[in-house]
C-alpha cells in the first residue's frame, strides 16, 4: 500500500518536472527570434537587447533551464511582458473562476449521467436507454464552441432567462456550466451504463436477489457501490479534457478565467504569461489524475487490503 | 439509416476533394446582401461581408477533412512505429519512450494544441504539425500495450528462430494484428481531429481570413446571434454532421472488430 502511494507520487512528480521542462522550451519552438516577435519588428534595438537579457535569452539553454526550474521553485513564473505584472498573479485573479467553472460542470455532468446511465441500464433495449445512448452519442459530438452559441442564442437571445456572457450573478453560471459539463455527461452516461450492467450481471447480484431482496435493495446497496469505482476514475481522468476545453467555454462566454488569459496571452504574444497558464492547468490535471488514482486505492479494498499493486 | 454517416461523409469528401473545381466564389462580396437570411436564392444567406454562406461551408469541408486526414494519418504512422518499437526492444528505450508519453499525456491534448499552435503562428501548416504533435501518443501507447501481449506469440518466435530481423517481424507479424484496435482508434481521432481543428480556428489559431474554416465561419458568427443565427448555424451543423458520422461509423467499426482494448 505504502509502496503504492510512494511510487505514485514518484511518477507525479516526473511528469511535473517533464511538463515543466516542456514549458520552457515552448518558448524556444518561436520560428524566429522569440524576442522579436514579441516586441515586433521596429522595436528599437536597445529594448531588445534589454528584453533579451531581463528573460535571460542570451545565455546558454541549460542555464536558461536551471534559471526557470529554480524560479519554480520559488513560486516565481516571472513577469507579464504586457501588464509588466508578476504572472503569479494574474493567475491567482483568475483561478478560482476556472475553478467555479470546472466544479458547475462537474455537478452538471453528474446530476445528468447518474440518472441517465442508471435508468439506460435498469431498462436495457427500452426507450429509456435508447434515448440515453443518443443523448450521449449527440453530447460527445458537439464541440463545446457549436454548443455554446447555440445555447446563448436559445436561452439568452430568444428567451432572455441568462445572461448572453460574463460573470454577473449566479445565472451567468448556467449556460458555460452546460456547455463545458454536456461532454462530460455524455462519457460519463455511457460509462454509468455499462458498468451497472457488468455489476448486475454478477454472481453476488444473483444473489441478493434469490435471498429476496427488493430491486431497490439490490440495486442501491450491491449494484451501485461497486459500480462506483469505475466511474469515479473516468471522472478523475476526464477532468484533463474538462480543463482544456474550458479554454474554449471561456472564449464563447467571455469568462474571466485561465483559458481566457491564456488566449490574450497568445493575441498579445505575452510568451511567459502563456507558459505559466500552460504549466498551472497541465500541473492541475497531474495532480487530479494522482489524487484520483489514490482515492481509487483507498476506497477499492482488493488494493487498500492487497499485497499493494 | 444504415447508410446516413457513410453518406455523410461521402459527401464531406466529395466537397473537399471536389471543392476546388466547383464554380464556387466563397469569397465573393455582394454588398446589398449583407447578413441576408437564408432564402429561395441563395439557401443559407450570406454573411457579414456578404459572402455566401453555402459556399463557404462547401470549401470549409476542403480544410477541416485535409487538416484531420493529414493530422491523423502522420499520429498514426509515428505512433504506431514509435510504440511497436519501444515494446520490441524493450529495456531502456522502451522506459524513456513511456516517461516521454506520460509527459504528453499529462497535458490535456486541446490545450498542448493550443499552446504549440500559438507559438507557431497561425496557419493550416502550423494547425496540421501542433495536433500530430499531441495526436501520436495515444497511437503510441496502444499499439505498445498491444505489441507488448502480443510479442511472446508462438508465431513472432518462430519467425525470429527463423531468423527475421526486427522491421520484418514488425511489418509482417506484428502491425497486422495490431490493424484493428488501431483503425478503430484512428476513427475516433479523425472526430477528435476535426473537432481540434475548428476548435483552433474558433479561437483565431487556424486558417487565415478570407479563407473559410468551419472554426472561423463560428466565431465570425457569435458576433451577430441575434440578427443572423444562420451564420453560426450553418457551421456548427455542418461539425456536428460530419464528427457524429464519424463516431457511429468508429462505433460500428469497434462492434464489427470486436475491439475490447480500448480505454
Amino acid at each position: 500500500m505504502i509502496h503504492f502511494f510512494l511510487s505514485r507520487l514518484l511518477s507525479a512528480a516526473i511528469a511535473i518536472a517533464g511538463v515543466s521542462c516542456l514549458v520552457f522550451l515552448l518558448i524556444h519552438i518561436v520560428p524566429g527570434d522569440p524576442v522579436e516577435v514579441m516586441l515586433g519588428e521596429s522595436a528599437p534595438a536597445a529594448d531588445r537587447a534589454a528584453l533579451r537579457q531581463s528573460m535571460g535569452l542570451d545565455r546558454p539553454l541549460q542555464q536558461q533551464l536551471g534559471h526557470y526550474l529554480t524560479g519554480l521553485l520559488r513560486l516565481d513564473l516571472g513577469q507579464s511582458l504586457h501588464s509588466r505584472r508578476p504572472i503569479l498573479e494574474l493567475l491567482r485573479e483568475r483561478i478560482p473562476a476556472t475553478v467555479v467553472l470546472g466544479l458547475a460542470a462537474l455537478a452538471v455532468a453528474l446530476s445528468i449521467a447518474l440518472p441517465l446511465g442508471i435508468l439506460a441500464a435498469l431498462k436495457q433495449g427500452s426507450r429509456w436507454d435508447m434515448g440515453a445512448m443518443a443523448f450521449s452519442m449527440l453530447g460527445v459530438s458537439v464541440p463545446n464552441f457549436v454548443l455554446g452559441p447555440v445555447l446563448i442564442m436559445v436561452f439568452a437571445v430568444w428567451l432572455g432567462w441568462f445572461p448572453v456572457s460574463g460573470t454577473g450573478g449566479s445565472g451567468a453560471l448556467v449556460l458555460p456550466a452546460l456547455t463545458l459539463g454536456t461532454a462530460l455527461a455524455a462519457i460519463l452516461s455511457r460509462m454509468v451504463r455499462s458498468t451497472l450492467l457488468e455489476v448486475l450481471g454478477e454472481d453476488y447480484i444473483r444473489t441478493a436477489r434469490a435471498k429476496g431482496l427488493g430491486e431497490a435493495a439490490v440495486v442501491l446497496r450491491h449494484a451501485l457501490q461497486n459500480a462506483a469505482l469505475p466511474v469515479v476514475t473516468i471522472v478523475g481522468l476526464q477532468l484533463g479534457t474538462l480543463l482544456g476545453g474550458a479554454v474554449i467555454t471561456e472564449i464563447v462566454f467571455a469568462w474571466p478565467g485561465i483559458g481566457q488569459l491564456t488566449v490574450e496571452a497568445i493575441q498579445r504574444r505575452d510568451y511567459p504569461v502563456l507558459q505559466g497558464c500552460i504549466l498551472v492547468i497541465s500541473v492541475a490535471y497531474v495532480l487530479v489524475n494522482t489524487a484520483t488514482d489514490l482515492a481509487y486505492a483507498l476506497l477499492d479494498p482488493r488494493i487498500r487490503l492487497g499485497d499493494g499493486q | 439509416m444504415r447508410y446516413i454517416p457513410a453518406l455523410v461523409l461521402l459527401i464531406w469528401a466529395l466537397c473537399a476533394l471536389g471543392g476546388p473545381f466547383l464554380p464556387l466564389e466563397p469569397n465573393a462580396v455582394d454588398l446589398p446582401r449583407i447578413l441576408a437570411a437564408p432564402g429561395v436564392e441563395s439557401w443559407l444567406g450570406h454573411d457579414e461581408l456578404g459572402r455566401p454562406v453555402w459556399e463557404r461551408v462547401v470549401v470549409g469541408a476542403r480544410t477541416s477533412f485535409v487538416v484531420s486526414v493529414l493530422v491523423v494519418a502522420i499520429a498514426l504512422a509515428f505512433g504506431t512505429v514509435v510504440g511497436t518499437l519501444s515494446a520490441w526492444s524493450g529495456g531502456l528505450w522502451d522506459h524513456l519512450t513511456v516517461r516521454v508519453i506520460d509527459i504528453f499525456l499529462a497535458f490535456p491534448g486541446i490545450l498542448l494544441a493550443i499552446a504549440l499552435s500559438g507559438v507557431l503562428g497561425p496557419g493550416e501548416k502550423n494547425v496540421i504539425i501542433a495536433l500530430s504533435v499531441v495526436g501520436w501518443v495515444g497511437f503510441a501507447r496502444l499499439a505498445r500495450a498491444q505489441t507488448l501481449t502480443l510479442k511472446h506469440r508462438e508465431h513472432v518466435r518462430a519467425a525470429m528462430a527463423l531468423g527475421s530481423g526486427t522491421w520484418r517481424i514488425l511489418a509482417r507479424h506484428l502491425i497486422p494484428l495490431l490493424a484493428a484496435p488501431l483503425i478503430v482508434e484512428a476513427t475516433f481521432a479523425v472526430a477528435g481531429a476535426v473537432i481540434a481543428e475548428a476548435g483552433l480556428s474558433f479561437l483565431g489559431l487556424g486558417v487565415q481570413p478570407p479563407a473559410a474554416s468551419w472554426g472561423s465561419m463560428l466565431r465570425d458568427g457569435t458576433r451577430y446571434l441575434l440578427v443572423a443565427p444562420h451564420l453560426v448555424l450553418a457551421p456548427g451543423a455542418a461539425i456536428l454532421a460530419v464528427v457524429l458520422a464519424v463516431n457511429l461509423l468508429g462505433d460500428r467499426l469497434r462492434d464489427r472488430l470486436d475491439v475490447k482494448t480500448r480505454k
